[in-house]
């Protein structure tokens, strides 16, 4: 079935590391033959370590279609670096031939006629089969989950989480830092994480009472692997009651504090760590940032804007490893570490064919233990689709443009507001809409849809929080989510502008006319922060609009104008 | 360490609506430093200011400020309607020099700490604080 095979895999010489040459090439192989799951997996087992890393799997235990964003703007030093380089641009960066597996995987075109070639993508079972075969090479390699893990799913949302929690602790996780799962309710995390059996960490995790260092959560774990002292200290998501509703878990507090990073550091280095991994939860730009700020952390495992990137990325004499999200992705690392320090490693970002790598039959049966009490509901049909529909992107996606046509006609709005997360499996044409599709977009503990009245003013206001939180120069600003999606409303954006003037020309889709600072407009929305939102479940009022459309079919959204990229 | 202005930990129920986008340093603001100071030149560096880059409640942000050798501290919200919040004085005997507080910020604002050093020099150091309506994180 898939007839290609391009190699994801990079070796670095020691020398390499502390000069500025940058990184190695390609281990290209474009040799005609089918792709196997042994040549997924083919390693050469490097050095004394090794690590895995699995993040923002958002409680996808099912394989699933994941399509990469198209639109992945960085601002200010990092404009056109990656991971803000995105399709041809992107393959081209990596020698990524196009039609191949590797494309299929990490960029956005011809997604739907490639989805069809290489199948679905994830599915823990398969996970579970990739971190097994790395053990069997390495018996006590490190498997470091980055959080987002308990969240995204109509299962883990009526198990609170039990369902993921069940068939990670097959894998045997070392540790695990957090996000999404703070929306649980932080009882439900506090009895979750004592059941867990290996470290829960965050070194920015905080008692927001006496604004000191939270007694729950562990900065940092020591392990002694190959004979080689290694320290993982956690960074949970530093916006946490910010971008997510604070009153679910208000003991905590979070922020970067990467002031308290360098402590630890220094602490797990005095107690002889000769390899300090940062297991986080920053989002790529922002680790970019701490690594130039922080000395002495060799490799840093990041998660949150599910970026997936074939090589590492140097700064400084850090690593930072980028590994997808939903499962799409777990990335081998394997580090020589001798006297003391990181000589040299060899990385490959393994993408998870679901229908290349056999699934592993215990979490295998584990997970549809955990779905049979469900089956009915989760497999019904409620419509079908003519459009491909995915969320990834700065601006908007076709799953967004749905859930706000729902919102403008459901609740009868004139405005439609859908957040801009960056989790959500892609449906292709001519596939059923099943209950599981739209809660696989919408799960959520805070999905009540609000529908209220805003002055055009303060629209824009929001406009513009939003887009700074976004669009920020300095990455410590900026909260890794994408720009809140619209509905019923154009808007022209300049990236490049600072707060307060990038959004402008905003326009009522209906009537033509430009947005009325003083005029109230009928707004409905869903994932509100504040506290005591009412109104129906965002997946109800999805549901009733794609049952009452039966077939989905998308214009192409060309509403948001973007400038100054 | 002694308290001699502190308009801290003022937990209201109510978010400063109208304070979503920056605020720039005041005439109060400039005043008030320059009551401090006596209009002394002013140089970056040897202050340490730690304060949050976004604020997770702009009601109650922690503030800690800490200047090796200071006489005395003055912390000014630049943005706020009263910028002054504290100035923290140090005996010869004081063992370390610093200080934590949580403060009110009206908005999005620079924090900003003035040092008096024990040879009567100024010091600078300041710190922006977002005050966000909150996003959408990823």
């Amino acid at each position: 079935m898939i007839s290609r095979r391009d190699f994801l895999q990079t070796t670095m010489a020691a020398s390499a590391l502390v000069g500025a040459s940058g990184f190695g090439n390609w281990a290209r192989l474009a040799a005609q033959q089918s792709l196997t799951q042994d040549q997924l997996l083919d390693f050469d087992t490097f050095g004394n370590v090794t690590l895995i890393h699995i993040t923002d799997l958002h409680a996808q235990l099912k394989p699933i279609y994941f399509r990469e964003p198209e639109i992945n703007l960085g601002v200010g030093e990092v404009a056109g670096k990656v991971p803000h380089i995105t399709g041809a641009d992107f393959r081209k960066l990596y020698g990524i031939e196009d039609g191949s597996p590797s494309h299929y995987a990490l960029t956005y075109n011809d997604f739907t006629a490639l989805a069809k070639t290489y199948g679905r993508v994830g599915g823990l079972d398969r996970c579970a089969t990739v971190i097994n075969s790395i053990r069997a090479a390495r018996p006590d390699a490190l498997l470091l989950d980055g959080g987002d893990t308990w969240h995204g799913s109509y299962t883990c949302y009526h198990t609170e989480g039990q369902d993921v929690v069940d068939a990670m602790s097959l894998l045997k996780p070392d540790a695990m830092t957090f996000h999404w799962e703070f929306t649980l309710g932080s009882d439900r995390v506090r009895e979750l994480v004592d059941g867990l059996g290996f470290p829960a960490l965050g070194q920015n995790i905080f008692d927001a009472e006496w604004d000191e260092p939270s007694e729950d959560f562990a900065p940092y774990q020591m392990f002694e692997r190959g004979g080689t002292k290694i320290a993982v200290i956690g960074q949970a998501f530093p916006y946490m009651p910010i971008a997510n509703p604070g009153w679910m878990f208000p003991e905590y507090s979070f922020g970067i504090r990467d002031q308290r990073m360098q402590e630890m550091v220094d602490e797990v280095r005095a107690q002889g760590a000769e390899l300090v991994v940062c297991l986080s939860h920053n989002g790529f730009d922002v680790d970019r940032k701490m690594a130039s700020r922080v000395s002495g952390i060799d490799v840093i495992l990041a998660g949150h804007t599910h970026d997936a990137l074939p090589e590492p990325v140097l700064v400084g004499e850090t690593i930072i490893v980028a590994s997808g999200s939903n499962g799409k992705f777990i990335s081998r690392v394997d580090l020589d570490v001798r006297d003391g320090r990181m000589m040299g490693f060899r990385h490959k970002l393994i993408p998870i064919f679901a229908d290349v790598i056999e699934p592993d039959a215990e979490v295998a049966a584990n997970i549809d233990a955990s779905r049979a009490p469900f089956e009915a509901e989760l497999t019904e049909v409620i419509g079908k689709t003519d459009s491909l529909l995915y969320r990834r992107g700065n601006f908007n996606g076709t799953w967004d443009d749905l859930i706000c046509d729902a919102l403008i006609s459901e609740r009868d709005a004139d405005i439609a507001m859908s957040p801009g997360v960056r989790w959500g499996p892609s449906v292709l044409p001519g596939q059923d809409i099943t209950r599981e599709d739209i809660f696989n977009v919408t799960s959520m503990t805070y999905g009540k849809a609000y529908r209220s009245e805003m002055t055009g003013e303060f629209i824009h206001t929001i406009m513009e929080d939003v887009g700074d939180n976004l669009f920020n120069t300095d990455p410590y600003y900026q909260q890794g989510g994408d720009m809140v999606r619209i509905g019923g409303m154009g808007y022209r954006i300049d990236v490049s502008k600072p707060m307060g003037s990038r959004i402008s020309e905003m326009t009522l889709l209906k009537t033509g006319e430009l947005i009325d600072p003083s005029k109230t407009y009928v707004v409905a929305g869903w994932a509100s922060v504040n506290e005591g939102t009412e109104g129906p479940q965002i997946w109800d009022v999805v549901e009733n609009h794609v049952r009452r459309q039966g077939t989905i079919s998308l214009t192409p959204n060309t509403s948001v104008k973007v400038t100054g990229a | 360490m002694i308290f001699t202005r502190r308009e801290t930990l003022v937990l209201s129920a109510g978010a400063a609506t109208a304070a979503f986008l920056p605020m720039q340093v005041n005439a109060a603001a400039d005043d008030a430093i320059a009551a401090f100071t006596g209009g002394a030149e002013v140089t970056d560096g040897g202050v340490d200011l730690v304060a949050p880059e976004i604020a997770e409640n702009g009601n109650t942000v922690p503030i800690e400020v800490s200047a090796e050798g200071a006489a005395s501290i003055m912390l000014i919200a630049s943005g706020n309607p009263t910028p002054g919040v504290a100035t923290f004085n140090f005996g010869k005997l004081a063992g370390a020099h610093t200080a934590s507080t949580r403060i009110r910020l009206a908005g999005t604002q620079d924090v900003v700490a003035i040092a008096k050093m024990a040879d009567g020099s100024f010091k600078r150091a300041s710190a922006n604080v977002k005050v966000t309506i909150g996003g959408c994180g990823g």
